[in-house]
């Protein structure tokens, strides 16, 4: 029975994982940019659901018309960035790294001037803090069943997005070969900046998730942007699927080292485990096959 | 360019010179002085008082909550006529919520302002960071936040709680509730692992059970497996030393679970008021917490400090025990200066035993012996409004004990 709820667990990190990765899978993913700010980017999303409950008082209709609305505030900060920095630095990726974490700074002291250094609280539904009874002592807590739910949602909308829609084509292609995607007429520039606002977007979405969790305050997104960056790198650059089973098999492992032993022992064994993965394969467990050059 | 860098190696050079040459005047001023011990300056019709807290970086959330209470009791004080007839000018350094600027400005208070004495600290950490500071220069420091116990330094007063009179009360008060078996959950770093050791001595000698013991890193917001850990123990209490974010992540957790305060209360030493606000009150409702002071405290001196601050600062502003043991500390310095009639350290504290002043939290008494007082041990539960009311209290103030000798079960710890 404990065995299933730390899977229960497992998973449900597995989803946190995913969720906050997703969006950097798509910016780091596809086009190679360092966005140190992704955090920051969450925690907006975080601080949405937050200003939004200031006029809307119900606490589930809230959190639902957080969902598009933080898409589209992070989007926005997105776009903002890639237009007046990264477009500038897409051949310098150690200048990305230096300046978007610059950029995170800055939104980590905005944050604090706007809303002040202690920590704000939202309200959450009742339905989302209690639990489901499946059997015996398994409860499976609902605000988890929602962030798994919200998880696969995105990635099945965010696949669906690169396989199927024309954008998805483009965004594809140019990640494939930029020159000849250019020279066949794919505005380049605008490409990035779309791809760059839906992987912003997911990050306001992970943010909105993330009030049912944790602290919502100026400096959440420091705590997860390494844990992101580790699911891109091992799933694999430019690969959803990679960082979709990275994130779940993180996910267990973490709680399952974590239940016989502690929170810091579990986090040196999820991190060797991770070393040792890149020793076999430095490129991560999915490699994207491309005719480009570079 | 080769011309333009090295105009630019030389401007840095330059910086680097100046800054050595500050230095080096900085720590002979030092040297001068830490012989012969700071003379506080009151010459003139005011004496300064150093108000040392951070109000910058992680910790200012709970220290600029000190200093508004500090400056409160300094403006009482001053209205009511100063302190042997002489008006308390504070001075306010930002420690910045880091160690070594707790000592540096300590230093300059000292040495610099050459106040009387200073007032702050909240961590640990910072208290001994500038424990040297205070003891070389012989000057008074009044720390007042509760704290793991095992220290007595001769220039230092402690306003807050020692563990015998917060942690051991705490667990009287769930032995009487008969939750003998409890699970430890705290944040990784001194106070908690302190504090647990404590809790299992006692535990030890009081046929409770330890069922298990959980350290988080500081700043870890991921609960899923600690929390199961705790449901599957069916432990009957559990005592929580975490500190800051964490808390938010461990009790939304914690609810989610299916945990409550009716079937498994969670006894907290580090949630305030203040704390309450942030970490929401739909997951609190109902859990304990171990203070000497709430804001909801009857008495006649609370209800004038309570509205005393919010008349200060805003009505929304709630009034904390860290916040009350400061306001206390400038009483009990007042009453020292007056009761010596010199403002000489050595004076002052030799004065300082068995001074007494009605707190809001109640009656409290210095030790002189240990530079601790006494204080009235108050488990709380917290309401809805995100209030603490008092549930148990310990009677009378408790005698400080800062190395629990008055414990058997506690010999060895230190």
């Amino acid at each position: 029975m404990v065995i299933l709820s730390q899977l229960f667990t497992g998973v449900s990190i597995g989803a946190v994982l995913l969720l906050i990765a997703l969006g950097l899978s798509l910016t780091f993913g596809q086009m190679n940019v360092i966005n140190m700010a992704h955090g920051e980017f969450i925690m907006a999303g975080a601080y949405t659901v937050y200003v939004l409950q200031q006029s809307i008082t119900d606490a589930g209709l809230s959190l639902l018309v957080a969902l598009p609305v933080a898409f589209g505030v992070t989007g926005v900060l997105g776009v903002i960035l890639e237009f007046l920095l990264i477009r500038r630095l897409y051949t310098r990726p150690l200048d990305t790294l230096l300046v978007t974490w610059g950029v995170s700074l800055v939104l980590q002291q905005a944050a604090r001037d706007v809303f002040g250094a202690p920590n704000v609280q939202t309200r959450a539904p009742d339905l989302l803090t209690g639990n489901v009874h499946i059997v015996g002592d398994l409860v499976l807590a609902t605000n988890r069943l929602f962030i798994l739910g919200l998880a696969l949602a995105a990635v099945v909308v965010l696949s669906g997005v690169l396989r199927f829609s024309s954008l998805g084509r483009r965004i594809r292609a140019v990640v494939q070969n930029r020159d000849l995607a250019a020279v066949s007429g794919i505005p380049t520039g605008r490409v990035d900046r779309l791809t760059f606002f839906i992987g912003s977007g997911v990050a306001g979405v992970a943010g909105v998730a993330l009030t049912l969790l944790g602290p919502i305050g100026p400096t959440m997104g420091t705590n997860i942007i390494i844990d992101a960056f580790l699911v891109v790198v091992v799933g694999g650059i430019g690969h959803l699927k990679g960082s979709v089973i990275v994130a779940f098999v993180l996910g267990v492992l973490q709680s399952m080292i974590e239940y016989s032993t502690t929170v810091s022992v579990a986090k040196v064994g999820v991190f060797i485990a991770i070393v040792a993965f890149l020793q076999w394969r430095p490129q991560g467990l999915f490699t994207l096959r491309t005719r480009s050059l570079a | 360019m080769t011309r333009f860098r090295g105009r630019r190696l030389a401007a840095c050079a330059a910086i680097l010179v100046a800054a050595v040459a500050l230095a080096a005047c900085g720590s002979k001023t030092g040297q001068n002085t830490s012989s012969g011990g700071a003379v506080a300056d009151t010459s003139g019709d005011t004496v300064k008082v150093g108000l040392l807290n951070s109000l910058s970086g992680t910790m200012a959330i709970s220290e600029v909550t000190v200093r508004d209470s500090l400056l409160l009791a300094i403006e009482e004080i001053n209205a009511a006529g100063g302190v042997l007839g002489k008006k308390i000018a504070p001075v306010s350094e930002d420690g910045a919520s880091d160690w070594p600027t707790f000592a540096e400005k300590a230093e300059k208070l000292i040495q610099q302002d050459k106040v009387a004495a200073v007032f702050g600290c909240w961590t640990s950490a910072s208290r001994k960071a500038v424990k040297p500071v205070f003891e070389k220069n012989k000057s008074l420091l009044f720390y007042p936040v509760q704290y793991e116990g095992l220290e007595q330094s001769p220039y230092i007063f402690y306003t807050g709680a020692t563990t015998n009179q917060q942690i051991v009360p705490a667990l009287d008060y769930l032995k009487s509730q008969g939750k003998t078996t409890i699970y430890l959950v705290g944040s990784d770093y001194v106070f908690p692992r302190t504090a647990n050791k404590i809790i299992k001595a006692y535990a030890a000698a009081n046929g409770m059970k330890v069922l298990g013991e959980d350290y988080a890193p500081l700043g870890s917001t991921e609960f899923g497996t600690i929390v199961n850990k705790v449901k599957a123990s069916k432990a009957a209490a559990v005592f929580n030393t975490l500190n800051g974010d964490s808390n938010v992540a461990f009790f939304k957790e914690y609810k989610s679970a299916g945990l409550t305060a009716a079937s498994m209360p969670v006894v907290s030493v580090s949630i305030a008021e203040e704390e309450v606000k942030s970490i929401g009150t739909q997951y609190l409702d109902g859990q304990l917490t171990a203070w000497n002071y709430y804001q909801t405290t009857a008495g006649a001196a609370n209800d004038k400090f309570v509205k005393a601050y919010k008349a200060k600062y805003g009505a929304d502003k709630p009034t904390s025990d860290p916040m009350e043991a400061a306001y206390v500390a400038v009483y009990l310095w007042k009453a020292m200066v007056e009761k010596a009639g010199s403002f000489d350290v050595e004076k002052v504290k030799a004065a300082a035993d068995g001074i007494t002043f009605d707190a809001p939290e109640g009656k409290v008494t210095v030790d002189g012996a240990t530079q601790h007082i006494s204080k009235t041990a108050r488990i709380g539960k917290v309401g809805s409004d995100g209030l603490i009311t008092e549930v148990w209290n310990s009677g009378s103030p408790v005698k400080p004990d800062p190395y629990l000798k008055g414990y058997p079960w506690a010999t060895g710890l230190s």
